[in-house]
């Protein structure tokens, strides 16, 4: 069943264009892989879907709802804030709030969202996503007292905790040092396999053809080239894609 | 004479405490609002509180009590502060709140744009109203990274306070300085400098109790 659908996204920095008309449909359970060199406008688009970026034109529909066209922008902020929530994100650099404890992270929004839960439901339900992200004895940490990988696991935990529609990921393991990146490649895998809906711009070529369902390769602004990801990483179509995935072997 | 000197002076003392606890009182909060003005994207705002900022760095504190004190007398020809003592209490309280807030604004707004814009993101995509993202997110960072920029501020105001004798408010130098004339004796003022020196040793402490306070996140 389709979950997400995007059409003709267009953005424009001081008059550059970052994205010239960006159309995919996304359906629920699965896992898209955004894959293309920097600059291309991945996280452009990601910024987009989560209403960091206000589109030039486009819209953008979950479960058959408009949440976001061009031609009709949204004002009220109160509206923006509920519409947003359709979307998580976890960040390159995971901006984990400092003053607060791993648990505290996870907790903060769903508490201050007042959605019918109760306090130790939402605590309750905090821990069990920690615990299923292998941080159960780092619940009561500071994020400085934590690992990177450590951290962006709870990223991962603090944007579950919202249950979005669709989880985006802006290149979670860039920031990481290589030996770390396998833990939180692995929390996302077994994501996967839960069947959550997921968008992942990322450099890990293995695991995008590994985890993702479909994939995207974009470039200039544009998707040059988008299918099932095995097919789209192993036997690319066009030479571009397959000129970006040999550079990107060779390092 | 002794205890007699020490009595005056811990009397003028008092209103030295008086000048500087009611100074932050109000320069503190005030300072914040100057700060969201100074950072305005609107330039209506933003250009003449920039200007009004730069005037009061730029001119001595002592200039800025004899304008206050004196200006509405000789250039608008009314005498708003009276001629009593608390009339000119006040008027030191005026000079003194708005030289601080505007440094206070200073301090602030390097504090706010020292976030990194991610915490505002991260808060955004949770759904936070921006006051949520300010007041749960943003604030105790920014009191965090300003409070060693605002010790600084609070010790040289303790000092600073000496400058209300100018348009004669009763404190501590003055009264020490009285001394001199009524007894021929100096040391009262010199013993003025021990008062100083125990209070600003007790707001050092204080910080520092605040700075380790908030070291449990960096």
């Amino acid at each position: 069943m389709q979950i997400l659908e995007v059409n003709d996204i267009r953005k424009k920095f001081d008059n550059t264009e970052i994205l010239k008309g960006i159309s995919f449909n996304l359906d629920e359970g699965q896992t898209l892989s955004i894959i293309g060199s920097s600059g291309s406008g991945k996280t452009t688009l990601l910024r987009c879907l989560n209403f960091l970026e206000t589109p030039d034109a486009g819209t953008i529909s979950v479960r058959g709802n408009m949440l976001f066209d061009a031609a009709i922008p949204v004002t009220d902020p109160e509206e923006l804030r509920k519409k947003r929530l359709h979307f998580g994100l976890v960040f390159q650099q995971f901006n984990l709030f400092p003053q607060y404890t791993a648990l505290e992270n996870v907790t903060l929004a769903p508490l201050l969202s007042f959605d019918g839960r109760s306090k130790d439901e939402i605590i309750a339900n905090a821990k069990e996503i920690l615990d299923n992200m292998g941080l159960s004895n780092r619940m009561d940490n500071y994020p400085h007292q934590l690992s990177g990988g450590q951290q962006q696991r709870v990223a991962i935990a603090r944007a579950l905790a919202l249950k979005p529609d669709i989880l985006c990921f802006d290149e979670p393991t860039s920031a990481l040092d290589p030996e770390l990146t396998g833990e939180v490649l692995r929390v996302i895998k077994e994501l996967a396999n839960l069947h959550t809906t997921m968008i992942i711009v990322t450099h890990e070529m293995a695991f995008a053809r590994d985890v993702a369902d479909t994939a995207i390769f974009m470039d200039n602004g544009i998707i040059l080239e988008q299918g099932p990801a095995k097919e789209l990483i192993d036997n690319p179509r066009e030479e571009r894609t397959k000129q970006f995935l040999s550079r990107l072997s060779q390092n | 004479m002794f205890l007699t000197v020490t009595l005056s002076l811990l009397e003028g003392f008092l209103g030295t405490i008086k000048l500087f606890v009611l100074t932050l009182l109000f320069s503190l909060p005030l300072g914040l609002i100057i700060s969201f003005g100074s950072m305005s994207k609107i330039k209506l705002i933003k250009c003449p509180i920039r200007f009004i900022i730069w005037i009061v760095r730029g001119t001595p504190l002592m200039l800025q009590l004899l304008i206050i004190y004196y200006g509405p007398g000789i250039f608008l020809h009314m005498n708003i502060w009276g001629t009593d003592n608390t009339g000119r209490f006040i008027a030191a309280l005026v000079a003194f709140v708005f030289n601080y807030a505007c440094y206070f604004s200073e301090i602030y707004r390097g504090g706010i744009q020292s976030i990194p814009v991610g915490q505002y993101e991260a808060g955004q995509v949770l759904g936070l109203s921006r006051s949520q993202i300010f007041f749960k997110i943003i604030l105790l960072q920014v009191i965090k990274r300003i409070v060693p920029p605002i010790s600084n501020e609070v010790i040289t105001l303790v000092k600073d306070t000496s400058l209300a004798r100018v348009i004669a408010v009763y404190e501590i130098i003055w009264n020490g300085q009285s001394f001199i004339k009524s007894s021929g004796i100096i040391w009262p003022l010199f013993y003025t400098g021990a008062f100083y020196l125990i209070f600003s040793g007790l707001l050092t402490l204080l910080f520092g109790y605040i700075e380790k306070k908030l070291s449990y996140f960096r």
